[in-house]
């Protein structure tokens, strides 16, 4: 079903100050096709994009663009205004949308219908609405865009690509904010796009959506492009060896990639079956009861909820973001206080404490480490040098006398963590800033799990790291599950919380609807309650 | 990724000679900026820039008795850019300089008046430097406990703060404690610092005094806190993502209220140059707006105690600079000279650095491995009102 050339870049160079982004970048996709471009965090994935969509110029190569049946033609250099007119358009990672306008509002922005000096909004609205059935991207023309769902949000931003004429579409990492459904609904709708002559563009470095959605797959790495493929003759396992540029242990293998060891779930590595430690130490480590969190949107963002974890046990929390596990988190570790229920934490003894009337440092202190879910924002001082980075948060156990830092204990503690966690480049006075993302959550990981810990807080471990990287971090977290720690995984990506967790959570609406056993959480039991539509009665 | 490589010996030097090109060169493109349109003003009055500038450096630092008042101007303003820069540190923008180097001041003064005459000078030095630095200390409390306790906007609090306790000093000196037909106190009894001419002869006339001596103490003090304490490190983190501080253990907001009181102190220390070393006495309006630049201290000198120091010099150059030129020019030329410096630092300074940036890149320092990935450009700080350099000296 695919034709002739829609899009063709060659030797794209596109440079960021210092950083290479694109080095000789080359991608060819052919018409009425998907097309998935997948490779790890800051392989230049969106910036190769990026200048396809107008937004930058590239510093070298040339882009072609094709479109109807006319031949390719040389687009370099374009700007978004001309890509949008030619029919190239990119939903992005971050929604651009007025969250005060309704759906059609935001859709007729900047090419308004009018009835004399008034918007025609009726107009919209039934243009929107066919467009819609159209589509299959269902959702109410007159509903506030603040009132929509993230996945809805997600549909209006690719409606409103569609409404001004797109027929390539960009989609930039779509389903990293989506539930297992949603992503089915998406796949539906890209397919039937494409049946309609429309050509997409997936950028994704979720290998399992690149063989289930994808015809052609063009891999890069460090900003140049790898390799080119047909689907069908593809494996998760060379797109993972082409991306990376080594063999990886893949954390995911045999979830995502079922299809390749046979369907077979978690056959690789169970050492909790065997040998596990929950057996030898039942006790609880962490207990969360009756816990309600007011957030300024809600008073109960978080609404009695109630669970333990034990010594040697991995909880999964799943659920799509904004379900309340940022505030969970938040009042576990005392950044936010609950308007009622309590937090206990075991002491050196193994008797739970209740620490809720403890502050941060307080519960650090008595053993709670907690690698939080935003790096950049919280994690981190990212001006600071490495080693300031790892002792954040025990600065108070770094100082000669009361109040002088130890410099020499600094300097060492950082060598040493950077020797065990392969911190690269391993250079202490380094600015965080300066590090690639992966490092830069290795810091975190290092100084939360390079000291003394009994229970881990682990937020969104792998967001914007590379699968090198996940690789690493995942050995962490089971290594410490061996060590008898306890540790609440809260994560967004399913295909994780499987991979990982004895137990699985799932969060809706500030709620835990279901708490089940590791064995018999799958994507399918999972989803609808990921989505409310079980669960939610009782 | 690479494997680990063993860093070239060259490596360090390269990032040293890096922060020194990131440290100065963009404050140096800025003068050199104000340096152009000074010389375009001042051929616009029909004068030689050579005359003028030589008049004005001959003026100030070529004399003992001119280079002895850009001491005695400096040091004020090295106490209230102090105040100012460790308040930013911590992402605190302290409008209320001003007031509480009036309020350190008066305090020191009617500590001095207090004291017996007699009194041994360590004594008494000693109780009016305290009196100084709870006189400046109190007033900064106020915008810090509110700004903690309530999320009230410390800019406002201390913008507001100047004209109520400036008001209220001059309302205690006029209606209580001046002598008459003046509007200052009467002289003190006891804490009365020696002028440098007592050292050198050669000052003689001029007011610097061994405040100066403080003021370079104080500067060293907040380098030392500000890079080498627990504290220091938590204020920094404070400044730099406050959310980052609070997820390391940092009470955010206790440390927003123990800033503004070091900051007041900072400032309140201020008054001793002029109370303690050259009139020993308060006097209404002493002050005289060295609060406010105390802001432009702060700017141009990065924040940082040592640049503090040195763009203190600069400006208080520039004033005494002003009085010498006024022959060829009007002193006002100066005024705005300064103002010239503190735009062109403002703008000048950011796209410098950018240069500075681009040029690396194509050296290729800077991105000699792999692991540095992402740009500076690409990661903006969350909390960017202020350009916080986490320099070390």
């Amino acid at each position: 079903m695919s034709g002739a050339a829609a899009v063709r870049m060659a030797g794209i160079v596109k440079r960021f100050g210092p950083v290479v982004a694109n080095a000789s970048a080359d991608l060819e996709v052919a018409s009425g096709e998907i097309h998935a471009l997948v490779g790890e965090n800051g392989a230049g994935k969106s910036t190769l994009m990026r200048v396809l969509a107008g937004l930058y110029p590239p510093d070298a190569g040339t882009v072609g663009v094709a479109t109807g049946s006319a031949p390719l033609r040389d687009v370099t250099g374009w700007t978004t205004r001309q890509a949008i007119d030619a029919g190239v358009a990119m939903v992005h990672q971050h929604f651009m949308l007025v969250p005060t306008l309704s759906v059609a509002e935001n859709l007729i922005l900047g090419r308004e219908l009018r009835r004399g000096l008034a918007l025609d909004l009726r107009a919209a609205e039934r243009e929107v609405r066919d467009l819609s059935e159209r589509t299959g991207l269902r959702v109410d023309p007159s509903r506030l865009v603040s009132d929509l769902s993230v996945g809805e949000a997600q549909r209006v931003e690719i409606l409103k690509t569609l409404y001004r004429g797109a027929k390539v579409l960009i989609l930039d990492e779509p389903t990293a904010v989506l539930s297992p459904p949603e992503v089915g609904d998406l796949w539906k709708v890209l397919r039937r796009l494409r049946d309609d002559g429309g050509t997409v563009i997936l950028i994704t470095h979720k290998l399992d959506e690149v063989i289930e959605i994808s015809e052609t797959i063009t891999v890069m790495r460090a900003g140049r492009t790898v390799g080119r493929m047909k689907t069908t003759d593809a494996t998760p396992r060379a797109i993972a060896r082409m991306m990376v540029g080594r063999d990886v242990a893949l954390a995911i293998d045999g979830v995502a990639i079922g299809r390749e060891t046979g369907g077979g779930r978690r056959e690789t590595e169970h050492p909790r079956d065997a040998t596990s430690p929950v057996s030898r130490l039942p006790s609880p480590a962490l207990a969360v009861e009756n816990l309600t969190v007011a957030s300024p949107r809600r008073p109960n963002e978080v609404d009695s909820v109630s669970f333990t974890v034990a010594h040697g046990e991995i909880l999964g929390i799943a659920g799509v973001e904004g379900n309340g596990q940022t505030e969970l988190i938040e009042a576990i570790t005392g950044l936010r206080a609950p308007s009622s229920g309590t937090v206990s934490i075991a002491d050196s003894s193994g008797t739970l404490r209740d620490v809720t009337a403890r502050d941060v440092r307080a519960r650090a202190d008595g053993g709670l480490s907690h690698i939080p879910e935003d790096r950049h924002r919280r994690g981190l001082v990212l001006e600071y040098s490495v080693a300031d980075n790892l002792i954040l948060g025990q600065q108070h156990r770094f100082t000669g006398g009361a109040t002088v830092l130890d410099q020499a204990r600094i300097a060492s503690n950082a060598a040493s963590r950077i020797a065990m966690f392969d911190i690269r480049p391993p250079d202490e006075t380094l600015p965080s800033r300066a590090l690639s993302g992966g490092n830069q959550q290795k810091i975190v990981i290092a100084r939360e799990m390079g000291r003394d810990f009994t229970v881990l807080i682990a937020a969104q471990p792998t967001r914007g790291v590379d699968v090198g990287a996940i690789e690493f971090i995942h050995d962490q977290l089971r290594k410490a599950r061996a060590d008898g720690k306890a540790v609440l995984l809260v994560s967004a990506d399913l295909v994780e919380i499987l991979a990982l967790a004895d137990r699985v959570a799932v969060m809706y609406g500030g709620r835990v609807v279901v708490t089940l056993p590791g064995r018999e959480a799958t994507p399918e039991v999972l989803g609808p309650y990921m989505t409310g539509a079980q669960g939610t009665a009782a | 990724m690479t494997p680990p490589t063993d860093r070239p010996a060259s490596d360090g030097v390269a990032r040293v000679r890096a922060h020194i090109e990131e440290s100065i060169l963009p404050p140096l493109v800025a003068l050199v900026i104000a340096a152009v349109v000074g010389d375009v003003l001042i051929i616009i009055f029909g004068q030689s820039p050579g005359d003028v500038y030589r008049q004005l450096l001959e003026g100030t630092w070529g004399n003992a008795y001119g280079f002895g008042q850009v001491i005695y101007k400096a040091t004020t303003l090295t106490f209230t850019g102090l105040a100012v820069a460790l308040g930013i540190r911590a992402g605190l923008f302290n409008i209320g300089a001003e007031s509480q180097l009036a309020s350190g001041g008066f305090l020191a003064a009617l500590v001095g008046l207090a004291m017996p005459r007699g009194t041994p000078a360590v004594v008494a030095v000693v109780a009016c430097l305290l009196a100084a630095a709870a006189g400046g200390g109190a007033v900064g409390a106020i915008p810090g406990a509110l700004k903690a306790r309530f999320g009230a906007s410390e800019v406002i609090v201390t913008i507001m703060l100047n004209f109520v306790v400036l008001a209220l000093l001059n309302y205690i000196v006029a209606a209580h404690i001046h002598v008459s037909e003046t509007l200052h106190t009467p002289e003190m009894n006891a804490g009365a610092l020696p002028r440098l001419t007592s050292v050198f002869p050669k000052f003689a006339g001029s007011a610097a005094n061994t405040t100066f001596l403080l003021a370079i103490a104080a500067a060293a003090g907040v380098w030392w806190f500000l890079f080498k304490t627990r504290p220091g490190y938590e204020l920094r983190a404070v400044g730099l993502q406050p959310d980052a501080a609070e997820y390391g253990g940092v009470r955010v907001g206790t440390v927003w209220a123990k800033t503004m009181i070091l900051s007041g102190m900072l400032a309140g220390l201020g008054g001793l140059n002029y109370v303690l070393g050259y009139k020993h006495y308060y006097e209404e309006g002493f002050a005289g707006g060295s609060g406010f630049l105390g802001i432009a201290v702060a700017l141009v000198g990065r924040n940082h105690p040592v640049g503090v120091v040195i763009a203190a010099l600069l400006f208080a150059t520039l004033s005494q600079g002003g009085l010498a030129v006024n022959a060829l020019v009007p002193k006002q030329m100066v005024d705005v000279l300064t103002a010239v410096v503190i735009i062109a630092v403002a703008t000048a300074v950011p796209e410098v650095r950018r240069a500075l940036a681009a040029a690396r890149s194509s050296s290729g320092i800077g991105n000699r491995e792999s692991g540095i990935a992402e740009s500076a450009r690409t990661q903006e700080p969350p909390n960017s009102r202020f350009p916080i350099p986490d320099s070390r000296p």
